[in-house]
């Protein structure tokens, strides 16, 4: 059990193939989140944004009649997608962990490496059990991005369970895979 | 106008509602079989939890993943033309009542209507029969998967072996990416456009039955075979299920031609059909169109 924010210590102190447990503030963002704070200046950059866990997720989510809004289903999406923009972000923002499934770029490993982020593969699919683990949500940023791409902000307990996949000394295990695959034509 | 015992807009949120709470029982079984024989402790780790949200989604009836994805319909048997504005109201309605992720976005300006409808939404497909039933079938196809499909125009020179390379790259260079284990829908033959087609039917079919036509039910198990000692595994993290079922479809083609096509279905390939006739509506989770 790993209790948010992440500290640089903590992340690479995390091990590949370790199975980890969050408590504490996670944000979610993909494809259009990832473009809107790129393009945006620091000043107008939201505060929890930095040093952040990043959750590759566009959630179901539901309002409440109070205005208040409650999690549907929350799994997650497809991190390759979003390879050709994560190493710049993870850099600039100073990513401590992003959760997601798939694994990323050789070029996203290594800015993992030189910054001490860690990557946390959640089983995809598993929306309903992840969404156990989003205990409140705390509101959204760039709502106009939609549903699936807005920013939304969780309180998180005892979220996961997540596989340390790429860890911040530049090990992957999606590597190890694809170097061991048998392609038997 | 036909006549049905129940509005077909009722009935494509009934269907929407099945497919994306329940999994089809036949994918069940395939999983709990896998975790049978799975002996890497992670990929184990997977199937226990995708086994877990399955569950648990039933349980409390509401969608099983997040990503809903993009309803492709297929309507067979007898229906008119009003059929489509009813298949487009009952998609809005289960947008919001199941609710649905609204996925569907202008190509360019990626605008989002929050319906799940714009031009060319939903998909649906029309195949007029001599029956005295409709038949409408769902199959909501998230974006993980779809974004892995490929086309290859083979030689004709290249034959069964140049099939079977092609299909076997096509799932493992999609890596983790379509969240394994997959249902692997291949089409051969056909025109380029008939193809693609072919190879997303082939999701389909329920994976406990075999294939009709005895060489495309050999190929089926060979691919299996081979792409489960590939040692890819669930979600790509390792393991020996790689993939549930491999389902092809073939029409003839051009002489010239070998066009191969590869549709992958997530572990939660999502399917749902009702069978409405005068007496009433039955509704199942795998069908042969």
């Amino acid at each position: 059990m790993i209790t948010l924010p992440l500290d640089e210590k903590t992340a690479r102190s995390l091990k590949l193939g370790e199975t980890v447990y969050l408590s504490g503030p996670v944000v979610t963002g993909r494809d259009e989140m990832h473009l809107r704070a790129m393009s945006l200046p620091d000043e107008s950059i939201p505060d929890d944004l930095k040093g952040a866990v990043l959750f590759h997720c566009g959630p179901i989510m539901s309002r409440r009649d109070d205005g208040s809004w409650a999690v549907i289903a929350a799994g997650p999406t497809t991190s390759a997608r979003m390879n050709s923009v994560e190493a710049g972000f993870i850099r600039r923002f100073g990513i401590r962990a992003i959760i997601g499934k798939g694994g990323m770029s050789e070029e996203v490993s290594e800015a993992m490496r030189e910054t001490g982020c860690v990557y946390l593969a959640a089983t995809g699919g598993a929306a309903i059990s992840l969404a156990e683990g989003l205990s409140k949500c705390k509101g959204c940023e760039w709502e106009d991005l939609g549903m699936a791409e807005a920013m939304w902000r969780f309180d998180t307990s005892r979220f996961g369970p997540f596989i340390v996949a790429m860890d911040s000394e530049g090990g992957s295990l999606y590597r190890n895979v694809t170097e061991s695959l048998v392609r038997d034509y | 106008m036909i006549k049905l015992p129940e509005p077909v807009e009722d009935v494509v949120v009934n269907l929407l509602r099945l497919a994306n709470t329940k999994l089809p029982m036949d994918i069940g079984w395939a999983l709990e079989a896998a975790a049978g024989w799975e002996t890497n402790e992670i990929a184990y780790s997977q199937l226990g939890a995708i086994m877990d949200n399955v569950k648990k989604a039933e349980h409390i009836g509401r969608p099983m993943c997040q990503d809903t994805g993009i309803p492709v319909f297929y309507v067979r048997g007898r229906f008119d033309s009003t059929i489509s504005d009813s298949i487009r109201a009952g998609l809005e309605r289960a947008t919001k009542e199941i609710p649905l992720r609204p996925n569907t976005v202008d190509p360019l300006t990626r605008e989002n209507p929050g319906n799940n409808l714009g031009q060319g939404m939903p998909i649906i497909h029309f195949i007029p029969t001599a029956d005295d039933f409709t038949e409408i079938t769902v199959l909501p196809k998230g974006a993980g998967s779809e974004n892995m499909t490929r086309l290859g125009m083979l030689n004709p020179a290249d034959g069964e072996a140049g099939i079977k390379r092609f299909v076997i790259d096509a799932v493992l260079d999609a890596g983790g990416r379509p969240c394994p284990p997959s249902i692997v829908g291949v089409g051969i033959g056909g025109t380029s456009d008939v193809c693609v087609a072919m190879a997303k039917e082939a999701l389909l079919q329920p994976i406990d039955e075999e294939n009709d036509d005895p060489v495309l039910n050999r190929l089926e198990g060979e691919l299996f075979q081979s792409l489960n000692s590939s040692g890819l595994g669930p979600m790509g993290l390792g393991g020996s299920t790689t993939v549930l079922a491999v389902r092809i479809k073939k029409a003839y083609c051009h002489t010239a031609s070998l066009p191969v096509a590869v549709n992958i279905g997530c572990w939660a390939t999502r399917r749902a059909s009702a069978k409405i006739s005068d007496s009433g509506v039955e509704y199942s989770q795998g069908v042969k169109l």
